[in-house]
């Protein structure tokens, strides 16, 4: 195999939400702790190759976003480890976070705060390579053209400000600035999400060409499995905070092996299936602050054995699985 | 069509700002039959909301129906004062919203809100509202309706809350549903639970739907029919089955195209060229003129929307498929 470019190394986050005033009087006075302790991320260990395509897919609330903000630095795990090429990306420094890198950027979902709204948009792309000096002053407003031509803008929209441009030209406009870092890796977080079919279309396009263009190495998030499947290399799948199955993209979609994956795959409606077809993924998507014990799917899942309630599976490569999965029906049975 | 329970003939509404009169929609006739599943797409600023609120006449300055009928039942919804405008939503057409707390009261519980709701409309106890708010969560497939009368909506997940929000709209057995993207910002997992749940509801109490999405694959899989718009006028529309099967106005056919999953993987995806036109400066004639790889100088005017074949297509150069 390549050398990894980003490894994540059983890396979780959790973040401690405090109580109320009124509770912690409460505790104060010897009641329950009522602080509560979400589980966003849990042990999750993954590496990408220099010039891979990474999608990371699963409900709202899986910490799929929380992980890219670790990938980044943007938050520091709470324990474990994650590097590119050897170097850590966070630390913690007293109750700072420090981002170790600016090889690392992040492309946020909603183009429409994630631009500085009093920003020129050539300020917005040049600020960040003109502080870390990856161009001079002199050289920033070509750098800036360079940027846009890019991303499949006119040079000459650079002294216009973001709401004179439509979402999927935001959209642009956050890559540019992205790029204009020179990352060695790029975490798109939902970058389409937001976008209608015909201008997703647009963006995913650009992203394909970039990525033959400059050989990006990338975290793809996102929700739709369709754009997943369309862009990734490999492919991630999230439940509740953990990776439950991680596999080559084409043969994860053509035999997906975790029960959750087939019942992702057969909820998304699809083009042309026709009136009717609908097969849905049962009960609701469970709490982090309360994770189920066992596997985590548990509760939901239409093959669960009384193994599954008090063991967890462990993500490892079963008989004819496309990857590695989660799941005790690969592992010995439930 | 004669068994149409909502008909709307050359909806024409339209908004008078500042930047000129923005004709929102403009011109758009559809019908929808008892226990049918319209799905009305397009892209953002197409004027599918505006459509559904025109429909419960909730239309407000600067904007105004200017222009058309729409027929309940085959009555003439501008003829009722606003009284019986009131009487009728929600008892005769109520619509579900993008986000559920549009109907939902954050600090009422369920209960409280949906015994409201029904004693609004109907003389009965507490006591059988609160029963027949029970069986309408039950309908809508939420686990352990009783308990959730007494919660708040915070209580509740995104889906659950949508669930409820429908179990509302559903509460006086209406003739017609609009749906404003209700499924839009849900899981898919939560959504395919809901649209199985919409199917199940049109089929066995007959209700009809207005089903607002941009999302062509969720109109697939539910909509009887369809209707696509584009800058406030309908391009194409028929029975879903056969507009997908064969699009023919370059528009659909463009979005059909864009759709990752209809693509070889790792391929360029199909784009349509430039983007959504501003109401304010719309090209003379077809709409969808500076985007559309077939115009010619004949698309300077305005097409009708006319059948061809089993379904309905506005455009010059139709893409009909020639038998080989
Ligand atoms: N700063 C924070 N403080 C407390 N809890 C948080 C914080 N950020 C995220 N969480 C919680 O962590 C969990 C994972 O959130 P995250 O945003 O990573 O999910 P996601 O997979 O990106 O979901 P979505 O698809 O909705 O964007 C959620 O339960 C969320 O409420
Ligand atoms: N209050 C208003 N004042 C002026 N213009 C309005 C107003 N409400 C809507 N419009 C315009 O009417 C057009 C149609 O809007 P509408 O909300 O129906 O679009 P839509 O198809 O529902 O889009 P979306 O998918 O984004 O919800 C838009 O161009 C919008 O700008
Ligand atoms: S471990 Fe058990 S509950 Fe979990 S996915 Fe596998 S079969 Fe289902
Ligand atoms: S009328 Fe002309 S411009 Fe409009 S969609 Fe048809 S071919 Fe294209
Ligand atoms: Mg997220
Ligand atoms: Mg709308």
């Amino acid at each position: 195999m390549t050398k990894a470019m980003l490894s994540i190394d059983n890396a979780a986050k959790r973040f401690v939400t405090p109580a109320s005033m009124g509770d912690r009087i409460a505790h104060a006075l010897g009641g329950p702790d009522r602080t509560q302790t979400v589980h966003a991320v849990t042990d999750v260990t993954l590496t990408v190759a220099k010039g891979e395509v990474v999608g990371l897919v699963g409900e709202s609330g899986c910490g799929k976003s929380t992980l890219g903000r670790m990938i980044s630095g943007i938050y520091a795990p709470s324990s474990g480890a994650i590097a590119l090429e050897g170097t850590p990306v966070a630390k913690m420094a007293g109750k700072r976070i420090q981002k170790l890198t600016t090889r690392v950027q992040m492309v946020h979902q909603d183009p429409f705060s994630s631009l500085d709204p009093r920003m020129r948009v050539a300020n917005t792309v040049s600020e960040g390579p003109v502080h870390h000096q990856l161009v001079s002053a002199a050289g920033a407003d070509d750098n800036v053209a360079d940027m846009l031509v890019r991303v499949g803008l006119d040079a000459s929209t650079r002294r216009r400000f973001p709401h004179q441009f439509s979402g999927g030209q935001r959209q642009r406009i956050a890559i540019a600035r992205a790029l204009a870092m020179q990352p060695d890796l790029l975490v798109l977080d939902e970058p389409v999400a937001s976008l209608d079919v015909s201008i997703q279309a647009q963006v995913l396009n650009l992203f394909l060409d970039l990525r033959q263009q400059l050989g990006l190495t990338a975290v793809f998030i996102s929700h739709d499995l369709g754009v997943v499947r369309h862009v990734s290399d490999r492919v991630a799948i999230m439940y509740l905070g953990r990776v439950v199955e991680l596999a080559d993209t084409v043969p994860l979609f053509d035999r997906p092996a975790h029960p959750y994956t087939r019942a992702l795959l057969d909820s998304v409606p699809k083009l042309g299936a026709g009136r009717g077809a609908f097969s849905a993924v049962a009960g609701e998507i469970p709490s982090p602050l309360n994770p189920p014990p066992g596997c985590a799917f548990h509760p939901r899942c239409p093959f669960a054995g009384p193994r599954c309630s008090v063991e967890r599976p462990i993500l490892k490569a079963g008989d004819n699985t496309p990857g590695t999965v989660a799941c005790h029906l690969y592992d010995g049975g439930t | 069509m004669s068994d149409a329970i909502l008909s709307v003939e050359e909806l024409q509404t339209h908004f008078f700002t500042r930047a000129g009169v923005l004709k929102a929609v403009d011109g758009v006739s559809f019908s929808v039959g008892k226990g049918r599943i319209l799905g009305l797409v397009g892209e953002s600023g197409s004027g599918k909301s505006v459509t559904g609120y025109s429909i419960l006449r909730l239309v407000d300055a600067p904007g105004k129906i200017v222009g058309g009928r729409i027929l309940l039942k085959g009555k003439d919804l501008a003829a009722l004062d606003p009284e019986a405008m009131r009487r009728t939503r929600g008892a005769v057409v109520s619509m579900i919203f993008q986000d559920p707390m549009m109907t939902l009261n954050p600090v009422l519980k369920i209960g409280t809100q949906m015994v409201a709701a029904i004693k609004a409309h109907v003389k009965i106890s507490t006591a059988d509202a609160r029963k027949q708010a029970r069986d309408a969560l039950a309908l809508v497939g939420i686990p352990a309706p009783d308990e959730r009368l007494d919660v708040y909506p915070h209580h509740l997940s995104g889906g659950m809350r949508q669930r409820v929000a429908i179990a509302i709209a559903l509460l006086h057995k209406p003739a017609v549903i609009i749906a404003d993207e209700p499924t839009t910002a849900l899981d898919v997992s939560i959504q395919s639970q809901i649209l199985a749940e919409v199917r199940r509801l049109a089929d066995q109490t007959g209700t009809a739907f207005v089903w607002v999405t941009h999302d062509l694959s969720v109109v697939s899989s539910l909509a009887d029919d369809i209707a696509v718009m584009y800058a406030g006028r309908i391009v194409e529309s028929g029975e879903t089955g056969a507009v997908l099967a064969h699009p023919k106005h370059p528009y659909t056919a463009g979005l059909m195209a864009s759709v990752p999953s209809q693509a070889e993987r790792g391929q360029k995806l199909v784009q349509i060229k430039g983007s959504t036109p501003s109401l304010a400066h719309l090209p003379e004639g077809c709409s969808f003129r500076p985007r559309c790889p077939r115009a010619t100088d004949i698309c300077k005017t305005m097409p009708a929307l006319l059948p061809l074949g089993d379904t309905k297509v506005r455009c010059h150069h139709p893409i009909v498929e020639h038998a080989s």
